[in-house]
């Protein structure tokens, strides 16, 4: 079991860290979605290690997965738009709000 | 009771007057104008006349006229017990005032039309002649003191506006600035007085008041206020109200700079009708005075009879006609006072009441007609000095009979009116103590002495140089001077005790044959000295008497420097002592604390805008930091370092 949430920890610190450091904008999803995957493991571990005869923890992950490529799509269409207004997706660009 | 109700059309035709003139006025020309407040007013006089006529010959009732209240309605209620009315009270006194009041009004508003002739803004003029005489009116009125408090304020406005007519003058502006702010501070006592009197009584209404109900002013009896009990207080606080308009020292200052209005003006408004307001008011409340509070009842006496000296004495010296009237006039309304000072309740020892009254209605007559007689003067010489006039009984005959009319009877020689009003007055100070009726007897003789010095300066002596030979006043103003004239010799026989007295029953005016006498004698000698000294004008007795007594003069020419020490208080003590502190205070103290506050703000969110930077990735980082040291200080419970 460990081992599994290792696995999990490296990717959701690494999903952390890409997120606070990338400044390009497909970097930033690509961080978020490791987390969210990292999340997913963990629910399955949890799952599958502590009520092996229950499928709440499995239908949760497919429920998330669901979520996070939908969440994805809008991403990358907001991503696209940014692009074709302000030919760069750098978040230090995006400050037109701000001023 | 509702037989006098046409006596709210004495109110409202001024009121007509005023808003008509003052609304369309300009539009009309000066002629017309004058002529329509002129006839307004007129319709007023018949009007008083028909109610004193009506009033007076009605069966009197157990001895004495009874009240009459033919409007008494609801203006503000308030709920509960507060409640303020407006109406018309019809009594002895204020009978006698709308026949003083309005005769005087109507005399000046017929004078005025000559002698305002080709001003700029005489239809503005007259405009606030109606408004001062629908205020004055009212005030006699009223049924209530809070009404009288509305009229009175509304007298001191049109006072304030008549004073600075000529409003492109600086000495105007600033002499009607003067009387308003000084009335004002006084009238703060009377509403003071007002509040007092009937938070404890419950009631504003004179009828009420004036029963000296002891139920209704027990309250105020057994409260005390500085070892004073309230009533005596608030009576008090509500002379004050009187003394600031009746001029009385020390608020008197305003009273000889007013004279910078026209001089119609200040016969009818600082000679015969407002000024009187305060002696009116004391009479008003006279029985809750007498019954409740007889220790300021002699205040008001010793404040009156000091007053009648003081201005006397500056009446001596000063050298501008209308000034000297103007301080004849304080003189006489201190007699007026120390008249209902040192009256008392009943037949007897009602005189002083009585004779209060009677010498307020004669003075106004007499003494309207000094100020437009020294009008029509200096409408002939242009000049209000004394030093430009002299020998003028040849050019102006008719004003110089008038004005010597008036001086015999301010003087109090017999058969002229002042002669019989004085004399009560002398009389009742005398059965009140020794010492204040030598006091006044002397002011009295000191009276004689400077109307004749005034007289002599004028219309003898040496003739000065004039441009032109001064003329006779027109009809328009020689006419009310005649009329004026004619009551001046007959209103001494008016029997006016029977009209008016303290307790309403018939009081036979006898006249004390010895006070009399001394008090002829007395004015003869005045008469007499003032006769040897000015008569000429080549007496140097004057100067010689000037150089002699040099300080007495110099500080009764300067009015004994009172309006210096007003203006030293007001400059030094209040103005730099406290304003300039407080005003430091509060740039610095109160303003700097609510910017210091704006700046500490505005530094603080300097500070913090790094926080909102709209940077989510930094939101993110500090999100990370509060997760671990939440974790780590989770995780602390179960470690123990």
């Amino acid at each position: 079991m460990e081992y599994y949430l290792v696995v999990s920890a490296i990717m959701m610190f690494a999903g952390i860290y890409g997120f606070i450091v990338r400044r390009n904008l497909l970097g930033i999803l690509i961080s978020i979605e490791l987390i969210l995957n990292s999340v997913d493991i963990n629910f399955m571990v949890f799952n599958r290690y502590l009520y092996p005869d229950q499928l709440e923890g499995f239908f949760f992950t497919l429920f998330a997965i669901g979520v996070s490529a939908a969440e994805t799509a809008i991403a990358i269409a907001i991503c696209i738009n940014v692009y074709r207004n302000l030919s760069s997706i750098h978040v230090k660009n995006l400050d037109e709000m701000k001023n | 009771m509702k037989e006098m109700e046409f006596t709210l059309y004495i109110l409202i035709l001024p009121l007509v007057s005023f808003l008509l003139l003052g609304l369309v006025g300009y539009k009309m020309k000066p002629v017309v104008s004058g002529l329509l407040g002129s006839v307004l007013l007129g319709a007023t006089t018949l009007l008083s006349y028909a109610t004193a006529f009506i009033y007076f010959t009605a069966p009197r009732v157990d001895g004495a006229f009874a009240k009459m209240m033919p409007y008494n309605m609801k203006w503000l209620d308030f709920g509960g017990t507060l409640q303020f009315n407006l109406g018309i009270l019809l009594d002895p006194i204020s009978v006698m005032m709308l026949v003083v009041i309005s005769t005087v009004s109507l005399m000046v508003h017929i004078y005025s039309m000559a002698y305002m002739h080709g001003e700029k803004g005489f239809q503005r003029y007259y405009a606030f002649l109606g408004l001062f005489t629908f205020s004055m009116l009212g005030l006699v009125l009223a049924t209530n003191i809070f009404q009288m408090y509305l009229f009175w304020e509304l007298v001191g406005v049109s006072s304030f506006l008549l004073i600075g007519f000529y409003y492109t003058k600086p000495e105007a502006v600033a002499a009607s600035k003067k009387a308003f702010i000084v009335t004002r501070f006084a009238d703060l006592g009377f509403l003071i007085g007002i509040l007092l009197l009937s938070f404890y009584t419950g009631t504003f209404d004179f009828d009420k008041l004036c029963s000296c109900d002891p139920a209704l002013f027990s309250g105020a009896i057994q409260a005390s206020f500085l070892g004073y009990s309230v009533i005596s207080v608030a009576l008090a606080l509500i002379f004050i109200g009187g003394a600031g308009k009746s001029a009385m020292f020390p608020l008197q200052i305003w009273l000889p700079d007013a004279m910078e209005g026209p001089t119609p003006v200040s016969a009818l408004i600082h000679a015969a009708t407002m000024v009187v307001a305060g002696v009116f008011l004391v009479a008003r409340l006279f029985p809750v005075y007498e019954a409740f509070a007889p220790g300021v009842l002699h205040g008001i006496a010793y404040v009156g009879a000091f007053t009648s000296l003081f201005a006397a004495a500056i009446a001596c010296v000063q050298t501008d006609i209308k000034r000297v009237l103007a301080f004849s006039t304080i003189s006489q309304i201190g007699f007026m006072m120390v008249a209902l000072g040192v009256s008392g309740m009943g037949s007897h020892e009602g005189t002083g009441y009585m004779a209060g009254m009677f010498h307020l209605f004669t003075h106004a007559m007499f003494k309207a007609l000094l100020f437009l007689g020294a009008g029509a003067i200096i409408h002939a010489v242009h000049s209000n000095e004394m030093s430009n006039m002299g020998g003028l009984r040849k050019h102006l005959p008719i004003t110089h009979l008038t004005f010597l009319i008036a001086c015999l009877a301010i003087s109090g020689i017999p058969p002229f009116s002042g002669f019989f009003s004085k004399d009560e007055i002398l009389a009742a100070a005398f059965s009140f103590s020794p010492l204040m009726g030598i006091a006044m007897s002397g002011i009295a003789g000191l009276t004689a002495f400077y109307m004749f010095r005034l007289y002599y300066k004028i219309f003898w002596g040496t003739p000065s140089e004039h441009k032109h030979t001064p003329h006779e006043a027109p009809a328009f103003m020689t006419g009310p001077l005649l009329f004026l004239a004619l009551i001046t010799c007959v209103a001494g026989f008016i029997p006016f005790g029977e009209f008016v007295s303290s307790d309403g029953l018939i009081y036979e005016i006898h006249l004390d044959s010895t006070v009399a006498i001394a008090s002829v004698l007395m004015a003869c000698v005045a008469i007499g000295f003032a006769t040897w000294m000015y008569k000429k004008g080549s007496n140097t007795m004057p100067d010689r008497l000037a150089t002699t007594f040099s300080g007495l003069h110099t500080a009764a020419s300067h009015r004994f420097y009172i309006d210096e020490v007003y203006l030293f208080i007001t400059r030094r003590i209040i103005f730099d002592g406290i304003s300039t502190p407080i005003a430091w205070f509060d740039r610095h103290i109160v303003d700097g604390f609510m910017n210091g506050l704006s700046w500490t703000a505005n530094r603080v969110a300097y500070l913090i805008r790094g926080f909102q930077s709209g940077n989510v990735q930094q939101y993110a980082y500090v999100f990370l930091i509060g997760t671990f040291l939440i974790v780590v200080l989770a995780l602390s419970q179960y470690i123990n370092f």
